[in-house]
């Protein structure tokens, strides 16, 4: 297949209009010492048919039908028909950065939109129009602590994603922030290993509810921090929060997440996309862009990208971050989700998430095979101890069409002989059910 | 503007502004378990207000988002010529393949056994950019390219760290896009620039000075952002090498020359790929992307994990690399965007990537030639797939700026090149067609351009107001900085 439009006759007309007898000579202007002199080693180009063809293979031979309970910061829920039909209209999804505010009020006003919601669900002032993920929106946060603070120490919670912490150590072997970890109990922060770190710390950060699916006394360790003269950084699961109350309630002073819940396919992990929030007195630090609403020469209302010195094209290295192309088309998604499951539907939501993770949980734990790892509240997700070998029994699980969590010792040896589960709105009693016995007959 | 895009007597309202508080779209679905109380299962976690969301029915969604997007402008929309950001065509069979159940549905912490195709495709992709970079390790993590910019610096300094060598300083030129030096920043470097010398390209004697032995790297565009091929590449990676340092290529112009030059082969030892520019996945109105990551063997070990390794018996499984930096993300990588990229090389095989690259510079070429008597050339050479006009002799002639040439382009119905970039250039305007515009709408293009720069000379006042056909006009950029309105709230 080929994209391009020119004819053999075009192509001439082209060149002669530059004075060239062919294009390569165009490309004479790169030293004949490195140039290429081979074709490339790839595979022939193929007709759309056959193409199809091919992919189709590949998706299909990943196992399908699968009866999933995984989640870890990635979760199956279900995707109403309006979002990816807003989201496949080729105005939103081929532009590019509404740099150009005249033609790209589509994009700036539903950038607005969803800023506004974001704010709505996690309590704060102002959110920014996307980050790449919850992992780098987390360390972001971790980043602007310390330039809002002036301070250099971080102090992270044990109970938050490994893969996030792992993100945030990578980040800070810069020497721009230093990581201290907080000991957490099986999936709650250590409140008094905390009291004892906050000191000179410019921010605490947590997750709520946590990697194992515990709620944090997130109060709580806002005043711990605040008391510190730190500040508290807190991630949520967006899709809880219908039922959770907003981080900024609680004392939060940046709330961040992975926002794939919200509209957005697993998708093996990606694309999803980081929501940042903060409160207002913190903007001139915070990262990425910002969509304002404003009036245009002839009084009317418009959208404009706004606050745009805090960004890398103009304040290059004093820039709050390096961050350009953010993931403006899942915040889109996500938009058009919020919008459409309203107050009542995302409530209901995440009732049944957390009804039916209650749910799943006692009944697993009724099979005798499974134990309690922690008592703390919990919402969607919840982590047991499993009586056998987990590997083997994910295995045969498997066998029967189901995804029967994730194996934490993944994630270390401390974690081994434990499962996270993860229970969305579309797991039905019936399928639950059905798992249940198959625990029970193995 | 286009005729599809209208201006209307009255904005548009918000979407918190639409529908009743009755009115709703998808429900929660019917609890098959017995219920809980939220305030007892979750405490004082409990939520004690509720969200304040829209309230709309689907048509109304329908009806809200239609028209925005009808007020929005896109590769479909016509022609895209901004400079630096490759805004090519979007093939749909990308987008169709992305959407695919076996792929879209999947999830990260699947046991790689039910996971091949995915992983199989992402080997695929790696092994595509390591031949078409010559950098054969490849990280697919990097979710765009200032991400892939850090991964790759990362990864350098980890190298020199394991050398017992810290040093302090990266290099880069005055042509840099802003991510490279933020992103120098963000690594804990300080940015040593160095000028451009009259030929566009890096000024040999003030690289050579700038070098030293606490050089970790020098960042290079190449070609660069005025659209020029430094042709002393070679020498100048040579001299970084000669100091210890390494050479990092930002792969954001890689399609001027896919097939005919690889930045492996010029000396580089790193660089990160836009697949979102290059290899045709949309913009998204802003992302998301996707910024691989492509070293030499050097390099590999510092690699982010996992990366995707073919086991001896066919098996896909994932690794992380000996002396990995950690990860720059959580999962895999925008996969979903992987899945695109992946697609558009399998599409067009080894011919016609390098056919991209020989359109894309005739084009950028063409258009270069039919417009250079009208405006100032900032390099009067031959270009590669994009080139920098100054309005310069506009702006001391007949005081229009560039700003106002960009605005008055709206209505002609094309998105403006990009303007003000790279800051070298008197009001610069950087145009880059892509390979995927027809002679028909560069021809159209040149037009619209001759007609500004004639009514510059005519009725420059007239450009000042530009544009006059868009949905709204230009906007109060100062105000909206001034008293901040960032975000709807309700009525207390
Ligand atoms: C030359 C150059 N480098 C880096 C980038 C940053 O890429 P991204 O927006 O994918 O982070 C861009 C994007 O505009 C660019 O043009």
């Amino acid at each position: 297949m080929r994209f391009i439009p020119v004819s053999c006759e075009q192509r001439e007309t082209m060149l002669h209009a530059v004075g060239a007898r062919t294009v390569d000579e165009l490309f004479e202007v790169i030293p004949a010492s490195v140039r290429l002199a081979r074709p490339l080693a790839l595979p022939p180009g193929m007709s759309e048919i056959d193409l199809a063809a091919e992919i189709e293979a590949l998706a299909a031979s990943n196992t399908g039908g699968l009866v999933s309970f995984l989640g870890g910061g990635c979760y199956d829920h279900y995707v109403p028909a309006i979002v990816d039909d807003v989201v496949s209209k080729p105005e939103f999804f081929t532009a590019y950065t509404p740099y150009q505010p005249e033609i790209s009020q589509g994009t700036l006003q539903a950038i607005y939109e969803y800023q506004s919601m974001i704010c709505a669900l996690t309590g704060m002032d102002v959110a920014n129009a996307s980050m790449y993920d919850g992992a780098t929106a987390f360390v972001e946060a971790a980043l602007m602590a310390a330039r809002v603070t002036k301070r250099h120490r971080v102090v992270v919670s044990a109970a938050v994603h490994p893969e996030w912490r792992a993100v945030l150590d990578t980040y800070a072997e810069s020497g721009m922030i230093e990581v201290v970890t907080c000991p957490a109990e099986w999936g709650t922060t250590d409140h008094a290993a905390l009291a004892a770190l906050a000191t000179d710390a410019a921010a605490i950060l947590v997750a709520s509810p946590s990697f194992l699916g515990c709620v944090e006394d997130v109060a709580a360790i806002g005043t711990l921090a605040h008391d510190a003269g730190a500040l508290l950084v807190v991630a949520a699961n967006p899709i809880l929060l219908g039922v959770m109350e907003a981080p900024g309630v609680l004392g939060a002073d940046i709330v961040v997440g992975e926002g794939q819940p919200l509209g957005n396919a697993m998708s093996f992990g990606g694309p999803g996309f980081g929501f940042f929030a903060c409160r207002e007195q913190f903007i001139r630090q915070m990262p990425g862009r910002i969509a304002g609403r404003t009036k245009d020469v002839d009084g009317r209302q418009g959208f404009v990208l706004t606050m745009q010195t805090r960004e890398q094209h103009i304040r290059r290295e004093k820039a709050t971050s390096n961050i350009c192309s953010n993931h403006a088309l899942n915040a889109l998604a996500a938009g058009v989700y919020l919008a459409s499951v309203g107050t009542v539907g995302l409530e209901g939501i995440g009732r049944a998430c957390i009804a039916k993770a209650h749910y799943l949980r006692d009944a697993l734990i009724a099979t005798g095979n499974f134990s309690a790892v922690s008592d703390a509240p919990f919402g969607n997700e919840f982590a047991l101890r499993y009586d056998g070998d987990v590997g083997a029994m994910q295995h045969a699980l498997l066998e029967r069409g189901f995804l029967a969590g994730v194996d934490l010792s993944r994630f270390g040896d401390e974690f081994a002989g434990m499962v996270l589960f993860a229970v969305t709105e579309k797991r039905t009693r019936a399928q639950m059910d059905r798992f249940i016995g198959e625990v029970v007959s193995l | 503007m286009s005729e599809h895009m209208k201006r209307e007597a009255v904005a548009r309202p918000l979407i918190f502004e639409i529908g009743s508080p009755e009115s709703r779209c998808v429900d929660a679905p019917a609890l098959d378990v017995p219920d809980v109380d939220l305030g007892v299962v979750l405490g004082s976690g409990a939520r004690s207000r509720a969200v304040r969301l829209p309230h709309v029915t689907e048509i109304e969604i329908a009806r809200h988002y239609q028209h925005l997007a009808s007020v929005n402008f896109g590769v479909d929309s016509g022609f895209y010529p901004l400079g630096s950001c490759t805004m090519k065509y979007n093939p749909r069979i990308d987008e169709w393949a992305s959407r695919l159940p076996g792929f879209a549905g999947i999830h990260p912490y699947q046991p790689v056994e039910t996971v091949q195709g995915a992983l199989g495709l992402m080997h695929g992709l790696q092994e595509a950019l390591g031949e078409i970079s010559g950098l054969p390790a490849v990280s697919l993590q990097p979710a765009a390219g200032a991400h892939g910019e850090l991964t790759a610096l990362m990864a350098i300094r980890e190298y020199h760290v394991a050398n017992g060598d810290a040093r302090k300083r990266v290099i880069i030129p005055d042509t840099a896009h802003g991510t490279n030096p933020a992103t120098v920043a963000m690594c804990g470097y300080s940015v040593t620039q160095v000028p451009s010398n009259d030929r566009g390209g890096v000024d040999l004697v003030a690289l050579q000075a700038a070098l030293d032995t606490d050089v970790a790297a020098l960042m290079l565009t190449n070609p660069n952002t005025l659209g020029l091929f430094d042709e002393n590449i070679a020498e100048i990676t040579g001299m970084v090498h000669a100091v210890g340092a390494l050479a990092y290529c930002d792969g954001a112009n890689l399609n001027a020359i896919l097939g005919k030059v690889r930045p492996g082969d010029m000396g580089f030892d790193a660089m990160h790929i836009n697949l979102h520019k290059t290899f045709a996945t949309p913009h998204g109105g802003g992302g998301p992307g996707a910024g691989p990551v492509c070293v030499n063997e050097m390099l590999a070990e510092f690699l982010p994990g996992p990366v995707v390794v073919k086991d001896a018996d066919g098996t896909f499984t994932l690794t992380t690399p000996a002396r990995s930096i950690g990860r720059v993300k959580a999962f895999l990588g925008n996969f979903g965007v992987l899945v695109r990229a992946y697609t558009y090389i399998r599409a067009l095989g080894a011919e016609g990537v390098t056919e991209v690259a020989e359109q894309a510079v005739l084009s950028a070429n063409y258009l270069k030639e039919r417009l250079r008597g009208a405006f100032d050339l900032a390099y009067d050479r031959t270009c590669m797939h994009e080139f920098v006009l100054s309005g310069e002799r506009q702006r001391k002639q007949h005081g229009v700026r560039t700003l106002d040439m960009a605005k008055r382009l709206l209505d002609h119905g094309v998105h403006p090149p990009t303007v003000y970039f790279p800051l070298l250039v008197h009001e610069a305007i950087m145009i880059e067609p892509t390979e995927t515009e027809s002679l028909e709408v560069l021809d159209e293009f040149v037009d619209a351009m001759l007609a500004i720069a004639r009514e510059v000379e005519e009725d420059p006042e007239m450009l000042h107001e530009a544009p006059y056909t868009t949905p709204v006009r230009r906007l109060d950029e100062a105000a909206a900085v001034k008293q901040p309105d960032l975000a709807w709230k309700p009525a207390e």
